[in-house]
């Protein structure tokens, strides 16, 4: 069963990346405010011809 | 860009989106054709006609590649150019990428349209496709990755709304997947083999095809879900912190379910049981997901009575949360040793693709259509249509397959009070099965009559759009760009995002970089094969003549209905013989496992026939079986073997651990032709007419592979 030292290592390359992503959103405040994105894309494509 | 308000005039690519939904809609009318065809040919076998390119074992790898890449993948980029550049408040990051990968996938799937029904195939399930095409998929992955990524960089939003997250989920987690999984050592343009061998070939693509389920029919469709529902129904999605959890939650526990594909097969226990903890602990995220999408039409319900589009979406987000709950419990071993192999698992899969995957698409389709076309939808009537004729058409499918699969388990494991199996025959419990088959087709014909009736709403919506003359440029909007914004976060604004925004060349070298750096990594599995030790010594590589065989077992997707895998059942003992063991598999490439008994196991057939049967059998398999619903292939008894490769391919062999002599390499077509006189000669012993020419016939390769298959442990046993 050596494959599992090949799918292990992507496996947690995999979840290092996303352990990475998920302190950077963190550290950017992409979750401070959890109340006004959901609301903004509802008016995202209300076209406003210039 | 004007000083005074400082506002950006921002145009979004919506031809390309118009592209997509119509190569959608076009696929998956073929998709669930052929869907139709290979459900009659199990209810009805002389569908298969005595064509190669026609029967169930070809068509089938077609079906579900058409289904899941051409159709659910041109969904998800229609959803994604949509909504990632109205997220982003940016156009693609290149039109000319957009294009190349539009035109490139399509081009991906004309490929296996016609090479799926040649036989030109790995047999790895949802990853049939041969080297070449796998690479062209890479390399379209990549330019889609750039021109997605490249957009996130010019954003002019910083918040990452959580649809997005689920997106580059996708598009990171399917490359990695595609290029483990398809790492192959070719021998021809159309010929491969895996670097991986038996059980680890079979972990391997299990790790990818339940990720295959999990990041190209689960992730992207949920940022689909964050985007269109709320949309659709005017709400904001029900709890935002939810869905924040819900993706998190999802990226690190689904990569680790994999092994609850081979419960009770030779793969290690533990491993199994890694599968099975976290497959069951994947219920919690997913109904969260499912609720938190339920719930975004939180006093909006009366809509649902006349809104089709949300018809489809609450439907479709409720048959998520029923393939989530089925999942789960299927991966629990007890469960799983009923279901696994039957038409349970063709239940269970059906419910999540037809109800989530193809209703999600649908409703997302017709919301667009009055945004990319600028006018109604043709007829809302037939929308509505469409709706109950699918949800009908996917209810008798899935219940259908569910009594199917249980009937059959049940009647495989059943003793008489003396002991001996209840139905030692295996066709015994297939014919039990056909009034099942055929509710399916009667279910599968009305969910490809709904798609008719979308298909001709689309295009009379086209038409309309096109005789009034509707402006289909693109929509220009007024947006702020970011380094405007006094509100900023309180970090200062990262400045190598606004310097790569500029310089696209040099982003693309970065990524070229990351690209580069990842192809080393793909040697790893090279260096794990070479301690491919076989722990069975009595265990030899196939002959020339028995790996040509199993090359034709392979093209005609045998393993499409029969499964090479013996577990430890009292019953499938008694039934089949010894259980199979890890150590048999080693010179396996592709392993041949299968995931579907519409046939019995063969991993101890070699032996127990002898070779006239199989004669006969393959070619009138009613002859030796009554009943049997299995085609006839008689064009291996027309076509001369093609044995200009076998060299090459035992050369292969070897150097992928084979202990193959020096002179088995050389002499590789003398001992084929050798075995194939032996196994003639046997035949007209036993009393077959031999027409001329027999002995070059593939059909004497296939029964040489078949005769061995097993066979190597009883050997040892003497």
């Amino acid at each position: 069963m050596d494959i599992v030292f090949v799918l292990l290592p992507f496996a947690l390359l995999f979840a290092g990346v996303g352990a990475g992503a998920y302190i950077w959103a963190v550290k950017r405040g992409q979750f401070d405010d959890l109340e006004t994105p959901p609301l903004r894309i509802l008016s995202d494509d209300e076209e406003s011809k210039s | 860009m004007t000083a005074q308000d400082n506002t950006e005039t921002v145009r979004y690519d919506d031809d390309i989106v118009r592209k997509f939904v119509l190569a959608t809609v076009l696929w998956g009318l073929v998709g669930m054709l052929v869907g139709v065809i290979i459900a009659l040919q199990l209810a009805h076998w002389p569908l298969n006609f005595g064509i190669p390119w026609l029967t169930f074992g070809r068509l089938r790898p077609l079906h579900t590649n058409a289904v899941i890449f051409a159709f659910a993948g041109n969904t998800i980029f229609a959803g994604i150019y949509y909504s990632h550049q109205r997220l982003m408040k940016a156009r693609m990051f290149s039109d000319l990428l957009s294009k190349i990968h539009f035109w490139g996938w399509q081009l991906i799937i004309v490929s296996a349209a016609i090479t799926l029904p040649l036989g030109i195939t790995v047999s790895k399930e949802y990853a049939e496709l041969e080297w070449p095409i796998d690479i062209a998929i890479t390399l379209i992955w990549v330019v889609f990755a750039i021109n997605f990524f490249g957009t996130l960089v010019k954003r002019r939003e910083r918040h990452i709304y959580v649809a997005v997250w689920f997106y580059m989920a996708t598009i990171i987690t399917v490359a990695m997947l595609h290029i483990v999984n398809s790492l192959a050592l070719p021998v021809s343009p159309w010929k491969s083999y895996s670097v991986f061998a038996g059980v680890q070939d079979g972990l391997v693509q299990w790790w990818y095809g339940h990720n295959a389920v999990a990041f190209f029919l689960t992730t992207p469709f949920l940022g689909l879900m964050y985007y269109f529902m709320p949309k659709a129904a005017e709400r904001p999605v029900y709890s935002y912190r939810l869905s924040i959890i819900h993706f998190w939650s999802l990226v690190f526990i689904y990569i680790w379910s994999g092994p609850h594909h081979l419960l009770y097969t030779s793969l290690p226990e533990w491993a199994q049981t890694v599968g099975v903890v976290f497959s069951v602990a994947l219920i919690a995220p997913s109904w969260g997901g499912m609720i938190n999408g339920l719930l975004t039409l939180r006093g909006a319900w009366d809509k649902l009575r006349t809104d089709p589009v949300l018809k489809f979406f609450v439907v479709g987000v409720t048959f998520y949360g029923m393939s989530t709950f089925e999942g789960p419990m299927m991966s629990i071993k007890a469960i799983n040793g009923l279901t696994h192999f039957t038409d349970y698992v063709i239940g269970h899969v059906h419910g999540g693709a037809l109800g989530w995957n193809g209703f999600l698409a649908f409703g997302m389709i017709y919301y667009l259509m009055p945004k990319l076309w600028g006018v109604p939808v043709y007829s809302k009537r037939l929308m509505m249509t469409h709706f109950w004729t699918a949800t009908i058409g996917i209810v008798l499918y899935i219940t259908s397959m569910w009594t199917a699969g249980i009937t059959q388990g049940l009647m495989w494991r059943a003793f008489t009070e003396d002991g001996l199996l209840k139905y030692p025959e295996f066709i015994e419990t297939v014919v039990r099965l056909i009034p099942f088959y055929w509710v399916r087709v009667l279910g599968g014909v009305l969910y490809l009559l709904g798609m008719i009736l979308m298909v001709y709403n689309v295009v009379q919506t086209v038409k309309a759009s096109k005789a009034q003359g509707v402006d289909l440029s693109d929509p220009s909007f007024q947006v702020r760009p970011l380094s405007a914004d006094p509100e900023d976060y309180h970090h200062s604004p990262n400045p190598w995002h606004r310097k790569l925004e500029g310089r696209p060349v040099t982003f693309a070298l970065f990524v070229f970089l990351a690209v580069i750096i990842g192809g080393p990594v793909t040697y790893i599995p090279l260096v794990a094969v070479r301690s491919n030790i076989p722990t069975i010594a009595s265990v030899k590589p196939y002959t020339p003549l028995e790996l040509e065989g199993r090359d034709i077992y392979v093209r005609e997707g045998c393993y499409t209905c029969h499964s090479q895998m013996v577990r430890p059942f009292r019953d499938e003992v008694v039934r089949y013989g010894e259980y199979s063991k890890a150590g048999e598999f080693v010179y396996d490439r592709p392993f041949q496992f299968g995931s579907k008994r519409t046939g019995p196991d063969l991993h101890r057939v070699g032996g127990k026939y002898n070779n006239f049967w199989h004669y006969r059998h393959m070619l009138d398999p009613r002859s030796t079986t009554p009943d049997s619903i299995m085609p006839s292939y008689s064009w291996l008894y027309d076509d001369d073997l093609d044995t200009s490769l076998t060299k090459k391919k035992i050369k292969a062999f070897k150097t992928m651990g084979a202990p193959y002599s020096e002179e088995e390499v050389n002499e590789a077509n003398a001992l084929l032709d050798a075995q194939a006189k032996k196994v003639t000669d046997q035949l007209v012993e036993e009393g077959v007419q031999a027409p001329p020419g027999l002995q070059k016939k593939e059909i004497i390769a296939l029964i040489a592979y078949l005769q061995r298959l097993g066979t190597d442990i009883k050997v040892a046993a003497k």
